[in-house]
């Protein structure tokens, strides 16, 4: 992980150079180094210029080094303070600095729900920096950051299957991991699926060459009965059929209730009860 | 160019200045209201960009006339066939990676695929010339990847049909700018005349076509390799043009459906050909025995994602493992086998 605000061309010089020497078909000659000014842009529309502190110690972000598959490629963040500090982390913003729509995801954690550790998948379309930002109780922003190179020739982050993900529009699935603790103990684990085609807005229609509208998840609430577990504010970044792994502090309080709305106003809901050992 | 787009990019969309949406209406304050602009308007700016490019290679002059043959093999009368080399498209190999090919009737000639660039285009259109006299009326397309379709260009303005999946305009659409964009970096001017070609007859389950004397008869595939899949069979030389649907040495990419490709494989071996032309790989292939090592890669992948699936395991620690058994057996492994267990986990983790 790397300390933005002792990040210097030097520091990423090198960290190009460690990728080539990795020997990777990919992003090697000519490849465009992404826009060193992309995150101060970013910086000053998605968080107002507010300062960003060094992350390190506080959030961490899992990347894969190459997009393997442009559509899907996994971010795991995870978020916690030091013990004995009296602050919680109440958001976790996920940027794909140079993706055409940046914020890939805003998670804003449930008061009691202490949620450590998120992984979801987002869309790559090039050679670019991504970034998490955790927002503690206080209003303090923690940042970290890494890279992620291109895949090249024939992955793209468009949908495999349009017409599969539209006939199974909105079905859902909860997962609930075995080896997690018992229901109302403790720390527990979560995956929340749900079938969208998550339609980018980039396609022309050739015939009356019109951009087909962007189409997606906007927002995503998950529930343990009354107690929020986290609400999701997504763009068209998350990957066709958005996936959110996440880990949380189980109150046992009732069955695991899904909301999620997309940008046509659809409303997506299914409520799942609480397994003692899941899937 | 800015990060916000104005007004005027935006409405290039047409659709968020009239469209309802809650998050949008009822939140005012401006952090918020430019976080939901760098969500969705923030697409333009790239949209800005690819038309920029397109205009700009569409009006690329083309140079036809010393343009040297692409070498093609005569696998029986009046077939022939270029043989691609194992690689990803890059400027050393001008994208001629796939294999590439064309058949040739009494009256006409069909070209299977047109590799992937412009001059690849014109040295297979050139390899036409110096082997027929007859000319061509179709182009077919037996998917949307760069390296089968980024020749097109030096077919255009010719009375040829480009022939394709009823799904391949749809994947085309959605993928173009980004494969111009992507392969720019490995390519460089190589992709320089490369154009959008949609298709303009469409095959939505199966199309015989006439090329005088022989006919040749095309099979559209649900999701497997891609969702816009092709298949040409030659019954005068017994020969399958198999597009992408079958790789030999070369690892499968899976870029449609893991299940759907597996499933595909009978239906594939039920056509009465004697040879493949895979889409990647040796160009005279036994059929239907080519496609055993794919098939014995699919289920050797599918049976460790089910197994990590239902182990729990998630995905960004599974597909560093599914399918290594496999890592022996093919080329290009390192670069395809871990994109293949990512789109394969997602897709397998709803079963
Ligand atoms: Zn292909």
């Amino acid at each position: 992980m790397i300390d933005f605000s002792g990040f210097t061309s030097a520091v990423a010089a090198a960290l190009i150079g460690l990728g080539l020497a990795g020997g990777t078909a990919f992003a090697q000659s000519g490849a465009p180094a992404p826009a060193a000014d992309t995150w101060s842009g970013l910086v000053t529309d998605v968080f107002d210029d507010r300062p960003m502190l060094d992350g390190a110690g506080i959030i961490s972000l899992e990347a894969p080094v190459r997009a393997e598959d442009a559509a899907i490629v996994p971010m795991t963040l995870k978020a916690a303070l030091p013990a004995g500090d009296a602050r919680s982390i109440r958001k976790i913003t996920l940027v794909i600095d140079e993706n055409p729509a940046p914020v890939a995801a805003v998670f804003e954690l449930g008061e009691t729900a202490r949620v450590e550790t998120i992984e979801t998948r987002v869309r790559v379309n090039s050679y670019t920096k991504v970034h998490a930002v955790a927002e503690a109780s206080d209003g303090a922003l923690y940042m970290v950051e890494t890279f992620v190179k291109a895949s090249g020739g024939c992955s793209a982050p468009a949908g495999k299957d349009p017409a599969t993900a539209f006939n199974n529009l909105g079905q859902m699935k909860v997962k609930q991991f075995a080896g997690t603790n018992a229901v109302g103990t403790a720390r527990r684990e979560a995956q929340v699926m749900i079938r969208h085609p998550q339609f980018s807005g980039l396609q022309m229609d050739q015939v009356t060459r019109h951009y087909i509208p962007a189409w997606f998840i906007d927002e995503l609430t998950v529930k343990e009965g009354d107690a929020l577990l986290m609400k999701v504010t997504g763009g068209i970044s998350l990957s066709e059929d958005p996936n959110i792994r996440f880990s949380y502090m189980s109150t046992g309080a009732g069955p695991i209730a899904v909301h999620a709305t997309d940008t046509e106003g659809k409303v997506f809901e299914g409520s799942f009860p609480l397994e003692n050992s899941g899937t | 160019m800015p990060l916000v787009p104005n007004a005027r990019e935006r409405s290039i969309g047409g659709f968020y200045e009239t469209k309802d949406s809650p998050y949008y209406i009822t939140r005012n304050d401006t952090a918020l209201h430019n976080l939901w602009r760098v969500m969705s308007f923030g697409a333009n700016r790239i949209l800005v960009y690819v038309l920029f490019i397109l205009v700009l290679s569409s009006g690329t002059a083309l140079s036809q006339g010393n343009t040297r043959p692409l070498h093609v093999q005569e696998l029986a009368p009046g077939l022939f066939v270029h043989q691609g080399v194992h690689a990803l498209m890059n400027a050393e190999n001008a994208g001629a990676i796939a294999n590439v090919g064309f058949i040739v009737g009494n009256e006409a000639v069909a070209v299977i695929d047109t590799g992937g660039s412009n001059s690849q285009g014109e040295a297979l259109l050139a390899a036409v010339a110096e082997k027929t006299d007859k000319p061509i009326r179709y182009v077919i397309l037996t998917h949307v990847h760069p390296d089968h379709i980024f020749g097109s260009a030096a077919f255009l303005r010719r009375n040829v049909a480009f022939v394709g999946h009823v799904r391949l305009k749809e994947a085309m659409e959605a993928r173009f700018a980004h494969y111009l964009a992507a392969n720019r970096p490995e390519m460089g001017s190589h992709l320089d005349g490369v154009e959008l070609v949609l298709p303009d007859m469409t095959v939505t389950d199966s199309l015989t076509l006439d090329l005088g004397g022989r006919s040749i008869l095309l099979n559209a595939w649900p999701p497997a390799h891609t969702d816009n899949d092709l298949t040409v069979f030659d019954p005068a030389s017994g020969t399958l043009f198999s597009g992408d649907l079958v790789f030999l040495e070369h690892l499968p990419s899976i870029d449609g459906s893991l299940r759907g490709w597996q499933r595909a494989l009978d239906g594939l071996a039920a056509i009465p050909a004697t040879r493949v032309v895979p889409g990647h790989g040796p160009i005279d292939s036994p059929w239907p025995a080519a496609l055993e090592p794919e098939r014995r890669y699919f289920d050797a992948l599918a049976r460790d994602l089910k197994a990590a699936i239902d182990k729990g395991i998630p995905i960004s620690e599974a597909v560093t493992s599914a399918g290594l058994s496999e890592a022996g057996h093919w080329r290009l492994f390192d670069t395809f086998n871990r994109r293949n267990a990512t789109a394969g986990y997602a897709e397998l983790e709803w079963e």
